[in-house]
């Protein structure tokens, strides 16, 4: 394939898995704007008003970056673990695998679609927000980046998952049980310098950390963590997943026997 | 004469040891149409999914005009449209959808893509279908779509396997009426069937593959000359209580009012109609027990057993 096939190729990938999360809109973009606008009513509104200041701003504000940044990983994720072990389940992963579409073509394919989908909804929950507090951002540049970062890196991760999934319950697991604990662990409702010293240390391990902080940097202005560390590490998950999920889609993992 | 697929020494062998191929060799000619037999799996499914690069191969080499999927895989699969046994599109997509999706997997522009996709859906008299969801198509349709799917990025070699399993009979001669028209354009076309009288209908060239062994690899008229024997079933007016005898014909009685003959292959029908007028045995038609093919196969996998 030329790189002009090679891109109609990869453009096909992207515009078809944007089509199949718009299509069914319902089960894609709505419920992460009604969970937070939840979020935003319960933690924000009501009990937010009894904690009063965290990080020099008052709650609503402080976790407002958090929760946009909680649904651009969730449904970044989502989407390309759905989608990629449905094209798996129902063997239609074939026509691209007989097609001459490069694998990496593939990857950033499926990715791209994720990312189209968590940025999307990151920027609905973020209109969101604004009914109730106010949303200055201080810095468009990181802002954006880590949103897009971050997209790139749970779509990544989903589709790893996608490869190892067998049955619809393997697509499940790693949010429930991995994913939302590291996300409420991961300083979205609280600052990590509210905790014991020792338990600062084990959240420096959650990846989760950094792209709140990071996000929350490029909106408030303020971070737990370094913002080059951040930016650091986000980089660094993502060229070390997507080079294993490269090398996996080589080898064949879950799709060639 | 260009070789549209040669394949060496294929070797397959799963996780947990199962031997799908056992060291295959073969090779089809530009422009045949060639017949892949052999039963439930013998690995017929197996080399169609290391040619399509579905499966692993475990050693052997594959090329696709001249192609080879392990130096030039991108090259190779360009040449190559594969119709498989399952369905295997995406239930929710239209059908114009996945004609279009597909030629862009294999880098067509769009306006290109749409072009072709309406060509082949009217060709496979789905037009009228292709803003439904495939889900929502028959059986036959979705077979047809699969063919249509499988012809968009224009390939030279197309391997359809079983085609037309559960497809009706008056749309299965319309499938062969298309396939043999495709192959007259020069496309080289190789199946798996399990209707034998569909292989010795379409196919020139015919290899069989048991328990992951090429058994028979030949003409599909070489393998018919090597049938000594044919049964015929003879539908008679009035019954008859004794059977005719004749040397180099087995007879068999079948109910009161039919023949079986299994007749050598130097024997003329005529010497038995001659000997039924003899004997006042009045025929009222007369068919082939089985197709031809289908007892060749059956002997060569028999043979194969022992």
């Amino acid at each position: 394939m030329n790189p002009h096939q090679t891109y109609i190729a990869l453009e096909t990938i992207v515009v078809r898995e944007v089509r199949r999360f718009m299509r069914i809109w319902v089960q894609t973009l709505l419920p992460p704007v009604i969970t937070m606008t939840l979020y935003f009513v319960i933690f924000g509104n009501l009990i937010g008003k009894r904690i009063g200041e965290m990080g020099g701003y008052d709650y609503m504000q402080y976790i407002v970056p958090g929760l946009i940044m909680m649904s651009v990983i969730t449904n970044s994720y989502a989407n390309v673990v759905s989608s990629f072990y449905s094209t798996k389940f129902q063997k239609s992963i074939e026509e691209i695998l007989v097609s001459p579409v490069p694998n990496w073509a593939i990857l950033v394919g499926f990715v791209a679609g994720g990312v189209v989908r968590g940025v999307l909804v990151g920027f609905l929950v973020s209109l969101l927000s604004l009914f109730f507090t106010e949303l200055k951002v201080q810095n468009i540049l990181v802002t954006l980046f880590v949103v897009v970062s971050t997209a790139t890196l749970f779509s990544i991760g989903g589709f790893i998952n996608a490869l190892f999934a067998n049955k619809f319950d393997d697509i499940s697991i790693v949010p429930t049980f991995v994913l939302t604990p590291l996300t409420y662990l991961g300083g979205v409702f609280y600052s990590i310098d509210l905790l014991p010293s020792f338990w600062q240390k084990v959240s420096m391990a959650n990846p989760i950390v950094y792209m709140v902080n990071a996000f929350r940097y490029g909106i408030l202005g303020v971070s737990d963590v370094d913002i080059r560390v951040s930016i650091f590490m986000i980089i660094f998950f993502i060229v070390s997943l997507f080079t294993a999920a490269l090398i996996m889609l080589n080898r064949g993992q879950g799709i060639r026997s | 004469m260009t070789t549209a697929l040669s394949i060496k020494n294929l070797r397959k062998t799963y996780q947990g040891g199962v031997e799908a191929l056992k060291g295959i060799n073969l090779e089809v000619q530009k422009g045949d149409f060639f017949a892949l037999l052999g039963p439930n799996g013998a690995g017929k499914s197996t080399a169609i999914g290391i040619i399509s690069s579905l499966v692993n191969k475990t050693s052997g080499e594959v090329e696709i005009f001249g192609k080879s999927i392990d130096k030039e895989l991108s090259s190779a699969k360009q040449h190559l449209g594969l119709v498989p046994q399952e369905f295997n599109f995406n239930q929710f997509e239209n059908v114009f959808d996945i004609l279009v999706s597909q030629a862009g997997y294999y880098g067509q522009p769009r306006k290109i893509a749409a072009e072709r996709a309406e060509f082949y859906l009217k060709k496979m008299e789905l037009w009228d279908k292709r803003d439904v969801a495939s889900r929502t198509l028959s059986g036959g349709m979705k077979r047809r779509l699969m063919i249509a799917r499988a012809l968009v990025h224009e390939p030279q070699l197309l391997i359809l396997d079983e085609p037309t399993a559960g497809v009706d009979i008056e749309l299965r001669r319309h499938m062969w009426g298309f396939l043999k028209e495709l192959n007259e354009a020069g496309t080289t076309i190789i199946l798996t069937t399990h209707y034998l009288e569909e292989a010795e209908q379409l196919c020139r060239n015919i290899a069989i593959i048991d328990r992951g062994e090429i058994v028979e690899n030949t003409s599909i008229q070489a393998l018919l000359s090597k049938l000594d024997r044919e049964t015929f079933v003879f539908d008679l007016k009035q019954p008859v209580t004794s059977l005719p005898a004749l040397e180099g014909v087995q007879f068999n009685l079948v109910g009161s009012q039919s023949i079986e003959a299994e007749i050598k292959k130097d024997i003329s029908i005529n010497r038995l109609f001659d000997l039924f007028n003899q004997q006042n045995i009045e025929v009222l038609s007369m068919r082939n027990k089985s197709n031809r093919l289908e007892e060749l196969f059956i002997s060569l996998i028999e043979n194969g057993s022992h």
